[in-house]
């Protein structure tokens, strides 16, 4: 159980993001007249948080199925740029490899981006319980908010920023790991001036697609520093 | 269409375009062996993706009124310099979350 140990170590931050934020799921979905089974379907089936909050309103409101396919679409394009890195390791990964594609979340992406594997350690096992655990403190969150959210004695408002602060460790950590910077560069100029451009709701796939061309441009320096991918 | 028919199917159109989402890059490139620039671009975009969801998840600060963004600067701050000089995640996602916390409130 080495491996569950060392996914649990890894993955504590992400349980108190998810708590907090599946709580809010969860009194969001009681307060709009769903139940308890709904939340924690969407949990388990849908396991995206930011869509999950988005379509309860549209949901109150009627949208059709077509509006919510096309708002998932927008809100989790990010999404596809997730697996390109993870290929070839989860398709080694049998039955759990398709697990780990189908819930390869921002958190779970940014954790397997910065875990460092001890020796000896059965690194697809530890994979695969880092996505699981994260899995299920989502729907945990999601059942504690449908059950209790509105029960709970203390306000956590802003506890949601250990999201925030744990992607920033990783931006450090992997800061320190490569010698091009030229990705984050080239990723924070992208990111400020098309949110500066086109604001807060629209800036993100525009900065994404501009990264990946740009990224392809600059090929030649950063494999100069970075080494160059074998065939 | 029946409250509970709408509610089941709106999970499934919401869950089945996330999972082709997060499927697209395997099912693009199926069992063949990885193209080298997709090998590359494995590589390169982490780093890239990882700063983009960071300022992705300051967006909604707002720097016109009140507290002027204080709270997320300050507390990214501090979350940055703990990270380069102690090492110790834990420690700095912790403090840096606190700090937010308090902030907001304070503020």
């Amino acid at each position: 159980m080495r491996e569950l140990r060392f996914a649990i170590k890894n993955t504590i931050p992400i349980f108190f993001t998810y708590l907090f934020i599946g709580i809010a799921f969860g009194v969001l979905t009681i307060d709009a007249g769903y139940s308890v089974l709904f939340s924690v379907a969407s949990a388990f089936f849908i396991f995206a948080g930011s869509m999950q909050l988005v379509m309860i309103p549209m949901m109150t409101s009627g949208a059709s199925l077509l509006t919510l396919a096309l708002m998932t679409f927008f809100i989790n394009a990010r999404h596809i740029f997730y697996g390109i890195s993870f290929v070839e390791r989860f398709r080694k990964m049998g039955w759990r490899g398709v697990y780990m594609v189908l819930t390869l979340t921002d958190e779970t992406y940014s954790v397997l981006c910065s875990v460092q594997y001890e020796p000896g350690l059965d690194e697809d096992r530890a994979t695969f319980y880092i996505a699981l655990l994260n899995h299920l403190y989502w729907i945990f969150g999601c059942l504690v908010g449908a059950c209790a959210g509105r029960l709970l004695p203390f306000d956590m408002t802003g506890i949601d920023f250990s999201a925030t602060a744990f992607f920033l460790v990783v931006v450090i950590n992997q800061w320190r790991q490569y010698r091009s910077k030229l990705p984050f560069l080239t990723a924070a100029t992208c990111a400020l001036g098309y949110y500066l451009l086109l604001g807060k709701d629209y800036f993100l796939i525009p900065t994404l697609l501009t990264c990946l061309f740009a990224l392809l441009a600059l090929r030649r320096p950063i494999e100069a520093k970075e080494g160059r991918v074998d065939a | 269409m029946p409250e509970t028919l709408y509610s089941i199917s709106a999970i499934a159109v919401v869950a089945l375009v996330t999972w082709g989402l997060r499927a697209a890059p395997f099912l693009l490139f199926g069992n063949r062996p990885l193209p080298k620039t997709m090998r590359y671009l494995g590589k390169a975009l982490p780093p890239a993706i990882m700063t983009v969801l960071v300022i992705y998840c300051l967006r909604n600060t707002s720097f016109d009124h009140s507290p002027f963004g204080i709270p997320e600067l300050a507390s990214c701050t501090l979350v940055a310099l703990l990270q380069i000089v102690k090492k110790n995640m834990y420690l700095s996602i912790i403090a840096g979350t606190v700090c937010y916390m308090i902030l907001i409130r304070v503020l």
